[in-house]
């Protein structure tokens, strides 16, 4: 079934092809919203994907816009511990690579603030409920960028699993997100290689350069372990997730991909992973691997980790700084708009 | 170059003796490529901290059109990071403008358009000429101009937007308009006509203040040094404590390779 025959949103009133409305807005409200459940359920079980005009179930759209919006938020926080060290970049090739990833970020922010739209939000709403505390980033940017080492071990872990968690998004059920992910995957695997890069130029560089990677190498590991989420056990949204095909697999199956990845890259690096019960276990095929301390990982999520107050100060305080420029940018675009539409009457006056 | 020993400074860097004498560094490219090095440093500290998320790309944008002439310049020179990294204040040879520190947007955005107005018209001049810059000049005129429509866009914006950020724009201006008598010195090397490209220059930025309901600065062009002490390597106070920052880490591990 084409996408354009699906019974089109109630919310949306731009749609071009407006006939095709036509048919979800009539009938019985008890019969349309069966027959609307029934459609949808249809597409997502044929792996289509559900457009902005589409019909939704409300859950799916909120579901949608928090995961979004989390999704969102995680990548302008992610570029407070990066831009950290822009300015004492040890070469200038590194500053222009490390430059460009934390404008991507800022780009990755931008595109997923615009899919969000596409579902109703609106970016100034979503920017205040982060502000504001209703709405989280990912826990792992509350971890600080002590040293160098830290930006190769962000790129190399954490960027690396977020492509990890973000490569089955691009096979999501709600199109706008699923494409923003094709390009937001694209790069982040740009940044997983510089990241692997430039640890392997410390890891054989000096002793003291060495040292500095193994050690961001030992703080990031677990931190970047927990990027996946609680184990499935306990894990509370999943379930409908994956009927809908927001998500396609679980926290913990991800968690051991990624895992599986990073011990043979680790190797190559000449750095360990500081997990002394990894091992590789031929009968699952997989490997083993510690415990995860999760009462770490509750109380990071709950405000309690080492930057969670310092990142969301500096957010509030870019914003609200920025709110004079963000007003004159409108005061602006209103007058131009206001001039515009005065010369355009006169003109009709006269013609 | 193998057969040349490791010296301390790039900048004096020969070529062996048996292969054919390289051809002298252009004079200007180590004033020029300071100009970049330095502003692109300044706008990299921007970075999360934009008004708008459309910002922190577009600053981050322009901050990495200026590392990359930067990089070309320096390399023409000598090595990049041995002139950037190991180099003391004196030594830098960038106009004062560049390194004056952010301030508010609107700092930023003046110090944008003073300075991007004048590479606009200097590349785009210097690619006219048999220089050896020339084909470096064709390349970054394009990016310049970029820059100079993305500040002369916020300066309408500021000026005509609020009383707030009129004012703020009014005193990023006035605030910046004695580091601009700088830009005209004559640079070693660079066979332009100053004078034009000061009449030019002046021409441009009052067209656009004008637009923006600002007024044009008055008062000197230059502070109490004379115009041109940046390029003699006499800098400003906060400029040493934006080369300790930048120059820390690779100087920490001497010999190190990054
Ligand atoms: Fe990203
Ligand atoms: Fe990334």
């Amino acid at each position: 079934m084409p996408t354009a025959q699906r019974p089109v949103s109630p919310m949306d009133t731009t749609s071009a092809t407006g006939t095709a409305g036509a048919a979800g807005t009539a009938g019985t409200a008890a019969a349309d919203a069966v027959t609307l459940e029934a459609a949808f359920d249809a597409a997502v079980a044929a792996d289509e994907r559900i457009e902005p005009r589409d019909w939704m179930p409300d859950a799916y759209r909120a579901t949608l816009v928090r995961q979004i919006a989390q999704h969102a938020h995680s990548e302008i926080i992610g570029m407070q511990p990066e831009a950290n060290w822009i300015t004492r970049a040890p070469s200038l090739r590194r500053k222009a690579i490390l430059m460009a990833k934390v404008q991507d970020e800022a780009g990755h922010g931008l595109y997923l603030y615009s899919a969000a739209e596409t579902l109703g939000a609106s970016r100034d709403d979503l920017l205040d409920k982060l502000h504001s505390g209703r709405q989280k980033y990912s826990s792992i940017f509350n971890y600080p960028t002590l040293t160098w080492a830290d930006v190769g071990a962000i790129g190399w872990l954490v960027d690396g699993a977020a492509i990890t968690n973000q490569v089955p998004l691009c096979r999501c059920s709600y199109g706008p997100y699923a494409r923003a992910m094709v390009r937001v995957c694209k790069e982040e695997s740009f940044h997983q290689r510089q990241g692997y890069e430039l640890l392997l130029a410390l890891s054989r560089g000096t002793e003291a350069q060495h040292a500095m990677a193994q050690d961001a190498v030992d703080r990031w590991w677990w931190p970047s372990l927990m990027m996946f989420g609680p184990p499935d056990a306990e894990s509370s949204h999943s379930e409908q997730s994956m009927t809908w095909k927001i998500k396609r697999h679980s926290n913990d199956e991800l968690r051991q991909r990624f895992v599986d990845i990073c011990v043979p890259q680790a190797e190559s690096l000449g750095l360990t992973l500081p997990d002394p019960d990894l091992k590789w276990n031929e009968e699952r095929g997989q490997h083993d691997f510690g415990a995860i301390d999760w009462s770490e990982f509750w109380s990071v999520l709950k405000g309690n980790g080492p930057c969670n107050e310092q990142r969301m100060t500096q957010r509030r305080l870019a914003h609200e700084e920025g709110a004079w420029v963000r007003a004159a940018a409108a005061a602006h675009a209103a007058k131009h708009a206001a001039r515009a539409a005065e010369h355009s009457e006169r003109k009709e006056a006269t013609a | 170059m193998t057969a040349t020993p490791s010296t301390n400074t790039a900048a004096t860097a020969t070529a062996a003796s048996a292969s054919p004498p390289a051809p002298a560094p252009p004079a200007a490219a180590l004033p020029l490529g300071d100009d970049a090095l330095v502003l692109s440093h300044r706008l990299g500290e921007w970075a999360g901290h934009a008004p708008v998320l459309e910002e922190d790309v577009a600053l981050a944008n322009i901050a990495l059109d200026l590392l990359g002439q930067a990089r070309v310049l320096l390399s023409l020179v000598g090595d990049e990071d041995e002139l950037a990294y190991l180099r003391e204040e004196r030594a830098f040879r960038n106009v004062q403008l560049v390194e004056q520190p952010n301030g508010d947007f609107a700092h930023t955005i003046a110090r944008q358009l003073y300075f991007s107005v004048y590479q606009t018209l200097m590349y785009d001049r210097l690619a006219r000429t048999v220089s050896p810059l020339a084909p470096l000049a064709a390349k970054a005129v394009k990016e310049v101009t970029y820059h100079q429509d993305h500040a002369e866009q916020w300066t309408l914006r500021l000026g005509d937007g609020t009383a707030e950020s009129h004012e703020r724009m009014q005193r990023g201006l006035d605030a910046l308009w004695r580091f601009t008598g700088e830009l005209f010195q004559p640079v070693t090397g660079l066979d332009l006509d100053w004078e034009a490209l000061r009449a030019q220059w002046t021409a441009t930025i009052t067209a656009v203040i004008e637009r923006a309901t600002l007024t044009v600065p008055e008062g000197p062009r230059s502070g109490a040094w004379q115009a041109g002490a940046g390029r003699e390597g006499l800098h400003t106070e906060p400029f040493g404590r934006m080369l300790a920052e930048m120059q820390h880490l690779h100087r920490s591990h001497p010999g190190a390779s990054w």
